[in-house]
């Protein structure tokens, strides 16, 4: 438990150090947002319709692009080793790793969210269904993403084939968060999608840790 | 018995004296299937003559289930007793089960345009499908993106077995949600609810696709090892040419 946390405030730290990476992702997210209306017109009721679903689609997109330095930095210059050779398991490693990427990019991605949702014109109902989604499906998909992250170390044109893995493994998150946003603005129970975003966070919380050390150990072999 | 057959010579031995025994009876049956399920089949009451692309969408989409199913578990076999074939008869395996996915995605289309009314729905079975055929897209990306071969097929091995979760999701998709996709009416527990005159040519089909399957997956297997044999003797070649 120790080296978790020692290993979360190390990555906290690196990433406080380069607080633009963490920034770019963020803006990415508004600028890949914001081209939508450009794109479909702005008739302000077409746009609180496809709200949701462009405040998902565009969060995943922004987040696959912040997979690429997750392990890379420390592969090329020996710490990974280092912390492999360390007495904390791999897989221990692993959720540290997810875990200081959630806060250092999902996080920030989720307060920018209702930014983006006052954009589109969500209506009220559905700030409540949104924040909740993004609150349990952010952490799946920085769990998600470091497994891809971990597969893809050491490869050639790494972003666009992680992109590729992990993309599909992360459909049910958007198809259950926004379906979720969609009910509570219909007036329709939410529990049932939001259970089931609470079950594949747990379920990615036990399994991807395994992933993810053993590729890392494919990839240090 | 399995730790045997790693020895690559005898591995081949065994290929070439089965793969007369899969491969002929796979092209009888696909061709007795075909005639049954083209000309002495009945129309359905419904569907009229359409209902025959049937007997090409079912089976490729079971085969495009075992054939990844396979690769799970040959990828699993691989990473844990690293039996040297293992891995390779996934490598081998995947090309021909995106194959057989794009097949049943491509004939599902041609039968969803005349009965739905649509090229393509984005209900559960069919989106799981097509999640399916880009695993098998990935796991062929992941394996040649590192320069050392080896690394690549354990990275893609790790990946084969992480998708396999979306198998039972294909599987269940049709009864978990309501689709527009027809939910199981061959494997059920009150028994099949297609009549003998379509599901007997149905099943002759699906084994001869299953037999066509093991045929082209042997083949593949000696042609990848030939090719990694022809690789390294051209590698030993260019050593001795510098070391002159």
């Amino acid at each position: 438990m120790n080296a978790l946390v020692l290993i979360m405030r190390r990555e906290i730290r690196l990433a406080l150090r380069q607080i633009g990476e963490s920034a770019i992702i963020v803006l990415f997210f508004v600028l890949a947002a914001v081209l939508f209306p450009f794109g479909v017109g702005p008739e302000p009721n077409m746009l609180a319709r496809i709200a949701p679903g462009v405040v998902w689609v565009t969060a995943l997109l922004a987040a696959m692009l912040s997979f690429e330095r997750l392990f890379t930095p420390d592969f090329e210059d020996g710490s990974l080793e280092q912390l492999a050779l360390g007495p904390a398991p791999l897989e221990m490693i692993a959720l540290a790793k997810a875990a200081a990427h959630w806060l250092t990019t999902g996080l920030p991605l989720m307060i920018a969210a209702p930014l983006i949702a006052v954009l589109y014109r969500l209506p009220d109902a559905g700030y409540g269904a949104l924040m909740t989604t993004m609150a349990l499906g952010t952490p799946t998909i920085s769990l998600i993403g470091t497994v891809g992250a971990a597969l893809t170390l050491g490869s050639r044109r790494g972003g666009v084939l992680l992109s590729l893995l992990v993309i599909p493994l992360i459909v049910p998150v958007l198809i259950f968060g926004t379906a979720a946003i969609d009910a509570a603005i219909g007036g329709i129970p939410v529990r049932q999608h939001l259970m089931l975003m609470g079950g594949f966070l747990l379920g990615a919380l036990v399994l991807t840790p395994l992933a993810t050390a053993a590729a890392l150990r494919q990839a240090l072999e | 018995m399995i730790q045997q057959y790693a020895n690559p010579a005898r591995f081949n031995r065994l290929a070439a004296t089965l793969m007369p025994w899969f491969a002929w009876p796979a092209g009888v049956l696909i061709a007795v299937g075909l005639y049954f399920a083209l000309f002495n089949s009945p129309p359905d009451y419904q569907q009229g003559d359409t209902v025959r692309i049937m007997y090409v969408h079912v089976p490729s989409a079971w085969m495009a289930l075992f054939v990844y199913t396979s690769m799970a578990i040959s990828s699993a076999v691989g990473l844990i007793w690293k039996h040297p074939l293992a891995h390779l008869s996934a490598q081998a395996a995947a090309p021909i089960g995106a194959c057989f996915t794009f097949v049943c995605l491509l004939t599902g289309s041609l039968w969803g345009k005349p009965m739905w009314g649509t090229w393509w729905v984005w209900d559960a079975r069919l989106t799981s499908v097509l999640i399916l055929f880009f695993l098998y897209l990935g796991f062929m990306a992941l394996q040649n993106a590192f320069d050392d071969p080896a690394r690549g097929e354990r990275s893609a091995a790790i990946l084969a077995i992480i998708g396999f979760i979306n198998v039972p999701i294909i599987k269940f998709s049709v009864d978990w949600w309501n689709t527009l996709h027809q939910p199981a009416s061959v494997v059920k527990i009150s028994g099949p609810a297609i009549h003998s005159s379509m599901l007997i040519p149905l099943f002759v089909m699906g084994v001869g696709f299953t037999l066509y399957f093991c045929a082209l997956l042997l083949l593949r297997m000696k042609t990848l090892m030939l090719a990694r044999r022809a690789r390294g003797m051209s590698m030993a070649q260019l050593h001795q040419q510098a070391s002159e």
